[in-house]
């Protein structure tokens, strides 16, 4: 049951702005619903509007160019999972979104929406911070462009004025001899802890340091601070331990129903050690 | 907007209803007499309330009725041919799929979007995409046969 609301369909962006800019904080924007209409249903978030952005023909679009991948607005994790370009230019991404909640929230649920909903226990956040994605956002005045990094400011909390929509979420292209993994421990619905890693190895060295951000087990990702590995032995098990190590001190868990923190921060080491082991082993 | 009239193609029939912006699609299909589909967690996470809406599987306790409007609809009412079963149906049934059968109607329809994306899914496969399904009484081994049962028998039918 949800309480009553209107439901605005728009077909331009410029419409959505008008009704952004006309009902404030009294309207969000509603694509798959997947969250909203959750926490609207359990009354933790009521909108007397919704701004229904599907009908935007260009906010559902996905494209590569030679170094970026942008996802639209209302690409669900669905369209993603199976886009050929995506399997080809980003195929860790793929892979992450083939693995997001249940088919049914795939099906529905879009990427930009999982990142505006802030909710901390996700799976695109780290790897989309991993690899320096940034969220287009357009409103009334102007146009900007934020990296994911500072889109998100907290727990279910975002960077997103009431003023504002996204438009789309532009991932740079790893180069060539990047590698990226992602892998996460979840026993219900959501991650536990996932841990994105993005490196380039070259001769079982790292160049430069390697990109270690840990999601879902704080209130936002957190990078790693892996300066001091830089050129580290990527086979060695005393440096996966020390990056372990490393992740582990970068997060302050969460406590619930999924574990309490020392069990989560010993999960964040675990996973980084896989992350990281995966990451050579595709590695040339 | 507030309450508008929707074209409904439910189960291959042909409709108009009015619903208000915040019905939900299981109230909306509930209140037409198929009660097939069953609500239990209201959160998408048990998989219960599944229906195929333009041929994806959707919790149909999360998604609004008006987002059926012009697309087909297909609950587990649809799938019998008249007395005869969907092959997934009889499946269930020769496998003993189900015991209190409360998650069983979204357990098929899942299983029938898997089978029409899938044809021919290995195990892991049936694992992966019926994990949003939960079962609280078979421990799931009898609905991974089932559903790889159907997926034999549809294939030799063709």
């Amino acid at each position: 049951m949800l309480r009553r609301f209107d439901v605005h369909k728009v077909t331009s962006v410029a419409e959505a702005l008008d009704l952004r800019q006309r009902f404030g904080a009294d309207a969000a924007i509603y694509a798959g619903g997947t969250e909203l209409l959750l926490a609207m249903k359990m009354g933790v978030a009521r909108w007397p509007n919704l701004i229904d952005v599907k009908p935007i023909a260009s906010l559902a679009d996905i494209s590569a160019t030679r170094d970026t991948l942008r996802i639209g607005a209302t690409a669900t994790h669905w369209d993603i999972e199976r886009n050929t370009e995506v399997r080809r230019v980003l195929p860790a991404l793929a892979q992450l979104e083939a693995n997001v909640a249940n088919v049914r929230v795939r099906a529905a649920g879009t990427l930009a929406g999982n990142l505006a909903f802030g909710e901390p226990h996700a799976d695109p956040p780290s790897l989309l911070v991993a690899l320096g994605a940034r969220v287009l956002l357009e409103g009334k005045v102007g146009s900007r462009s934020l990296p994911v990094a500072e889109f998100i400011t907290g727990m279910y909390e975002t960077a997103l004025a009431a003023d504002e929509i996204i438009l789309a979420i532009e991932i740079p292209l790893p180069a060539r001899d990047v590698r990226v993994a992602y892998v996460k421990f979840q026993i219900l619905e959501r991650p536990s802890v996932g841990v994105a890693a993005v490196a380039t190895v070259r001769d079982g060295r790292f160049v430069g340091s390697p990109g270690v951000v840990v999601g879902a087990v704080d209130e936002m990702p957190r990078r790693v601070s892996t300066s001091q590995f830089a050129g580290a032995d990527a086979h060695d098990v005393g440096t996966r331990e020390a990056i372990a190590e490393a992740a582990g001190a970068a997060v302050e868990p969460t406590a619930d129903l999924a574990g309490d923190v020392e069990y989560k921060r010993h999960l964040v080491g675990v996973f980084a050690q896989r992350a990281l082991a995966s990451l050579v082993a595709t590695a040339a | 907007m507030g309450r508008r009239e929707i074209h409904l193609r439910l189960n291959g029939g042909d409709r108009r209803v009015e619903v208000d912006d915040q019905t939900l699609l299981i109230e909306l299909v509930r209140s037409l007499g198929l009660v097939g589909t069953k609500l239990s967690c209201d959160t998408q996470v048990c998989g219960a309330c599944t229906m195929l809406l333009d041929s994806r599987p959707v919790s149909s306790c999360t998604t609004l009725a008006i987002e059926a409007d012009g697309k087909p609809v297909e609950t587990i009412e649809g799938l019998a041919d008249g007395a005869k079963l969907h092959p997934l149906q009889e499946a269930f049934i020769e496998r003993f799929a189900f015991q209190c059968g409360y998650c069983t109607p979204g357990m098929i329809v899942s299983a029938k979007a898997l089978l029409e994306a899938h044809p021919q899914p290995d195990v892991a496969k049936v694992r992966h995409w019926m994990e949003g399904n939960i079962c609280r009484c078979t421990g799931y081994q009898t609905i991974v046969d089932a559903v790889l049962d159907a997926a034999d028998k549809m294939r030799s039918a063709r």
